[in-house]
């Protein structure tokens, strides 16, 4: 296992307690696109790049889309003008 | 005057007439008569007794009605407390016995497989032996994964699709809003075009600059991914994703009134009905030839060349539409409930 394999791994073991420890939904739901992005790197290290392309689109893409539309939705996320407000 | 009258009067139909009503005054009188004699002929007592057994009879009934009326609030309060928990004990006694009945069945089915990592199991040496020494052969696809995915394995890949296309379903009950028949919005669909149009990115300079020159870019590359499917690492569920990407960075730049000028509701229904059903009817021949692989009058090609591969390519194309469709209207209805 080479040094970037293991710095790859601590990363995605920080996202994924960082996800579920954040209160604040938009912080959280950034943090999973990373967590997505990073396991689509891991998955190209591990010589599977049409699973790193589908996970690069799907999982950071998509999914995060459709989970700000969400957010929107249900009001997590303000306004610009209220965003300090939203934070607290 | 009156001699018409007495002439009406003596007419055939007069008479039946006048014969007609006094026949009944009589009968009706007999009758009145009759009723009044048998009531003048019973005596007071029983009409005492009558009195007695009226009172008696009102009272059991009420007591009677009291009684039903007691029963049914304690059967009410019964179901209300107890038979709510009974029903609920019943309802997880039965769910208990359907998983414990599947999970009999799954272990009885996983008892009848070769052990994991047994070096006799047919996974493990003739199975992936074959797909990698023959598989370029036999599918003609270089990209080993997307041969298997969309050749021997590609009923797989059609339930996924499958799946893909029910989720896009139920979404479409779920979060749709129609308009009425004549094509007035209903007051539904007002608000949430309001409600749309005041959190929807504002005409932005550098978002619109930057997806004139992006969107292209991004479309081209799912098509490279989708058609190079089975050269390249890739194929039709990445590239249809990638695509809805490009699509929906569009819409948030320009806007519901920019996008449906290319891609409407009646747009998602035909692609996702012409992809699905070709792909299903390519797949159903191969089912009933056996389930193995996917022979198609097809010549396979040289391997390395992009029209090659038999039937993978206009399959991955399939799929890469159905995809790049329904991830597109997932995200139009989750913004304002419809395109």
């Amino acid at each position: 296992m080479s040094f970037v394999h293991i710095i790859l791994l601590g990363m995605l073991i920080v996202c994924a307690l960082a996800v579920s420890l954040t209160r604040h939904l938009l912080t959280s739901l950034i943090v999973y696109m990373a967590y997505s992005l990073i396991m689509a790197v891991i998955w190209m290290l591990m010589e599977s790049p049409d699973l790193a392309i589908t996970e690069a689109a799907v999982g950071a893409g998509i999914t995060s889309i459709l989970f700000f539309v969400t957010l929107k939705k249900i009001r997590a996320i303000r306004e610009e003008g209220s965003h300090e407000q939203a934070e607290k | 005057m009156s001699k018409r009258r007495s002439d009406w009067q003596t007419r055939p139909q007069a008479r039946i007439r006048k014969w007609f009503q006094q026949g009944f005054t009589a009968l009706d009188d007999e009758i009145i008569n009759q009723i009044s004699q048998q009531t003048i002929q019973q005596p007071e007592v029983s009409q005492m007794m009558e009195a007695q057994r009226e009172a008696m009879d009102t009272r059991r009934y009420e007591r009677s009605l009291a009684l039903e009326r007691l029963e049914r609030h304690e059967l009410q309060a019964w179901v209300r407390t107890r038979g709510r928990k009974a029903i609920g004990r019943v309802y997880v006694a039965l769910a208990l016995a359907m998983a414990v009945l599947m999970i009999f069945f799954l272990l009885e089915t996983v008892a009848h497989m070769p052990r994991f990592g047994d070096p006799n199991a047919p996974v493990t040496n003739e199975v992936t032996e074959r797909y990698i020494t023959r598989g370029v052969e036999e599918t003609g696809a270089v990209n080993i994964v997307a041969g298997m995915i969309l050749d021997y394995r590609a009923f797989d890949t059609l339930g996924e699709s499958t799946v893909l296309f029910i989720a896009a379903s139920a979404v479409l009950i779920l979060l749709r809003i129609d308009r009425r028949k004549d094509g007035t919005p209903v007051q539904e669909l007002i608000a949430a075009e309001s409600d749309d149009r005041h959190y929807e990115p504002r005409a932005d300079r550098i978002l619109q600059g930057s997806v004139m020159v992006l969107t292209p870019i991004i479309l081209l590359f799912g098509i490279y991914i989708i058609l190079n499917g089975h050269l390249s690492p890739g194929g039709g569920f990445s590239g249809g994703a990638i695509i809805s990407a490009g699509l929906i960075l569009y819409l948030d730049a320009f806007g519901f009134d920019k996008a449906g000028r290319f891609f409407t509701y009646k747009t998602f229904a035909w692609v996702s009905f012409f992809s699905l059903s070709f792909y299903a009817l390519a797949k159903a021949y191969s089912f009933y030839m056996g389930a193995n692989g996917l022979p198609s009058g097809i010549p396979l090609g040289t391997p390395g060349a992009i029209l090659s591969g038999g039937l993978i390519m206009p399959l991955n194309i399939a799929v890469g539409m159905v995809v790049s469709c329904t991830m597109y209207i997932f995200y139009a209805l989750f913004r304002k409930g419809g395109l």
